[in-house]
């Protein structure tokens, strides 16, 4: 496909193109939060955290929520006996470029009420910084750490937040933003130089480091004088 | 006696903590997985798993293909069940546009899902039956495997990349004899599945290995994310073919095996009982194959027939069209789950009403499933971590992504 633009290849090396209206991220008109009772919930209890809620693909409800005050709403959203989120299926975030906000998405699920809702929340690429909901479900983890790694944001509370699928030493940025070539920024040779050059001991936590008696370093030396001590005659 | 041996002198040695590496290419991680264990002698004190060996960014490279090109890469993330991947992608995109496929289409994805389910599941059991040591059933498991894989290859052409579904259908129908042959894998199956649990379910060397290994209360299981078997064996009844239906499956006929102890034990039962639920599915689904096409008649996805395009210009340039630009998703964001082989199985796919998903993210069983392993192995002997890896069912094609 020719692209009036240049070379067929501009996607690969600066990134897709920002998607939808330039002035903010794709939002549809508010959605019947009626048909939803975790949705009305929600607004009276909340008042002006709840942001927006719109239905998308049907009948999936979505609901905005202050950024700043996700893990007070997630937790009401997990422990009020008429809502009881219990399992997080998913943490995730999606950049549409172009400068918008990126968007936190977590999706939660019901297991007694056998209800499913999407709760957002929108951070501006120059305050990436959220609150970590590890201590509401362990399942935010691993989920949180990929998305530091793959988005660049921050997980305040999070107790291990580490690279997870990039290597700890990648200095390239992160993959998932629009702004990533697909390519990475770096050259061919360089990105091999880097690999090469990987020191796995960079997984390892502090406190294994110290249980291996620090990896890289010499190993402790044995304690002579007590043996020599019992081995004379 | 007893207090002689209490009033022996403890022996001059002093036991430290040691650092082991497992992996990452170890046949017991199952893949290419690492876990760093902090070991007591032989007692599991912190296990901390390292993952992304196998990172190739599939999300990334999907905003860069149409929606249509993107099934290839969804087999290649669970290659141990390609088709429920292949599947669930197609439906999410399908749900976004409001897309309804054929009633052949539905049964022909259900019965895809159940044969991939028991596909799976084989593989867990025959890897999972060598880590502690019996050899025999893996061999069983694989012979069955080989059925499955030559299914695959009757209809799709491949035996593990099968790319076998398209946005509003199917990618062909299934050729002749081919549900006839899956009914006979149907019919004998059980017959291997007796012969497997004979060897294996009051095995003693097999019970003490699995028995009270790894337990997990629902509560938590739930908490960490477990979905799928793992959840299951835990006590907890929650499988979306129950609890939030698609395709019919509220009208099949089957039973949700639950555990009691959340241990190795009850997760090895619980997988042996979804194989035989899985072909009470797969029974009844090739009994109501209806007739009829297996692709929607829908304009914006289906290509015009051949002499369509060769006898009038419209058709020709709609042809045209959807090959080269693709098919057009309308804006909006979606996230389809299923019940996967291995747990919730979602896609979440976000877009702008263009011809490339703005985001495509899988919601991935055993990337989550994996996350728990800490938490199982604590206080565990080593090769107890094996077992506890095993009996969680990973995948880490599907994990690193």
């Amino acid at each position: 496909m020719v692209d009036e633009s240049g070379s067929a290849f501009d996607a690969v090396e600066q990134g897709p193109k920002a998607s939808g209206d330039p002035t903010g991220t794709p939002r549809d008109s508010d959605g019947d939060p009626s048909g939803h009772p975790t949705v009305t919930a929600l607004q009276s209890w909340f008042g002006s955290t709840v942001l927006h809620h719109e239905v998308q693909a049907g009948d999936q409800h979505v609901v905005f929520v202050d950024a700043a005050r996700n893990r007070e709403v997630l937790k009401w959203l997990r422990d009020d006996p008429e809502q009881r989120y219990d399992l997080l299926a998913d943490v995730t975030a999606v950049d549409y470029g172009g400068g918008k906000p990126i968007q936190i998405v977590y999706q939660l699920w019901s297991v007694g009420h056998k209800r499913a809702l999407r709760v957002k929340c929108e951070l501006p690429l120059d305050g990436l910084t959220i609150d970590s909901v590890v201590q509401l479900w362990s399942t935010a983890n691993w989920l949180e750490r990929e998305v530091y790694d793959l988005f660049g944001v921050e997980f305040t509370g999070h107790p291990d937040l580490r690279r997870i699928l990039m290597p700890q030493n990648y200095a390239e940025g992160h993959p998932l933003r629009k702004d990533f070539p697909l390519r990475g920024r770096f050259s061919r040779a360089e990105q091999t130089r880097r690999a090469l050059s990987q020191d796995y001991h960079d997984d390892y936590t502090p406190e294994s480091l110290e249980v291996g008696g620090a990896p890289g370093l010499a190993p402790p030396e044995p304690n002579r004088s007590t043996e020599t001590a019992e081995d004379k005659p | 006696m007893t207090e002689k041996i209490l009033e022996f002198p403890e022996p001059a040695i002093r036991s430290e903590p040691m650092l082991l590496n497992l992996g990452p290419q170890h046949p017991a991680t199952h893949g290419v997985l690492r876990l760093i264990c902090e070991l007591d002698g032989e007692t599991v004190l912190k296990v901390t798993p390292d993952i992304g060996f196998l990172h190739s960014s599939f999300e990334k490279l999907g905003e860069y293909r149409t929606w249509n090109q993107i099934v290839p890469l969804t087999d290649r993330m669970d290659y141990l069940a390609p088709l429920i991947y292949n599947c669930v992608y197609v439906m999410a995109v399908e749900k976004l546009m409001g897309l309804e496929v054929t009633e052949r289409c539905k049964v022909a994805r259900v019965l895809c899902m159940e044969m991939d389910r028991i596909f799976s599941h084989l593989l867990w059991l025959g890897t999972t039956a060598i880590d502690v040591g019996a050899f025999t059933p893996f061999l069983y498991a694989f012979q069955e495997r080989e059925r499955i894989y030559d299914l695959h290859e009757a209809y799709t052409g491949a035996r593990i990349t099968t790319s076998a579904t398209r946005v509003g259908g199917m990618m062909a129908d299934f050729p002749d004899g081919w549900t006839d042959s899956l009914r006979d894998f149907v019919k004998t199956l059980p017959k291997t599945l007796d012969e497997i649990e004979s060897l294996l379910t009051t095995n003693g060397i097999h019970l003490g290995r699995t028995l009270d290994i790894g337990v997990i209360s629902g509560e938590d299981a739930i908490n960490c994310g477990f979905t799928g078997p793992n959840l299951r064996a835990s006590g907890v009844d929650y499988d979306l073919r129950k609890d939030n239906p698609y395709y019919d499956y509220e009208t099949y006929d089957f039973d949700v095996p639950i555990g009691e102890n959340g241990d190795c034990y009850d997760r090895y039962l619980v997988r042996m009982e979804e194989m035989r639920q899985s072909l009470r599915i797969l029974d009844q689904a090739l009994d109501r194959l209806p007739d009829g096409p297996i692709n929607v008649a829908d304009p914006r996805v289906s290509l015009p027939s051949k002499t369509d395009c060769m006898n009038d210009m419209e058709s020709m340039i709609h042809h045209f069209k959807l090959i080269t630009e693709g098919i057009l998703v309308p804006a909006g964001d979606c996230y389809f789950a299923v019940e996967g082989s291995k747990g919730e199985l979602g896609m979440y796919v976000v877009s702008d009403g263009g011809e490339k998903p703005v985001r495509w993210r899988i919601r991935p069983p055993s990337f989550v499933n994996l996350s728990v392993i800490a938490k199982l192995a604590e206080g565990h002997l080593v090769s107890d971590l094996i077992m506890i890896n095993a009996s969680l069912d990973i995948v880490l094609g599907e994990i690193d992504r």
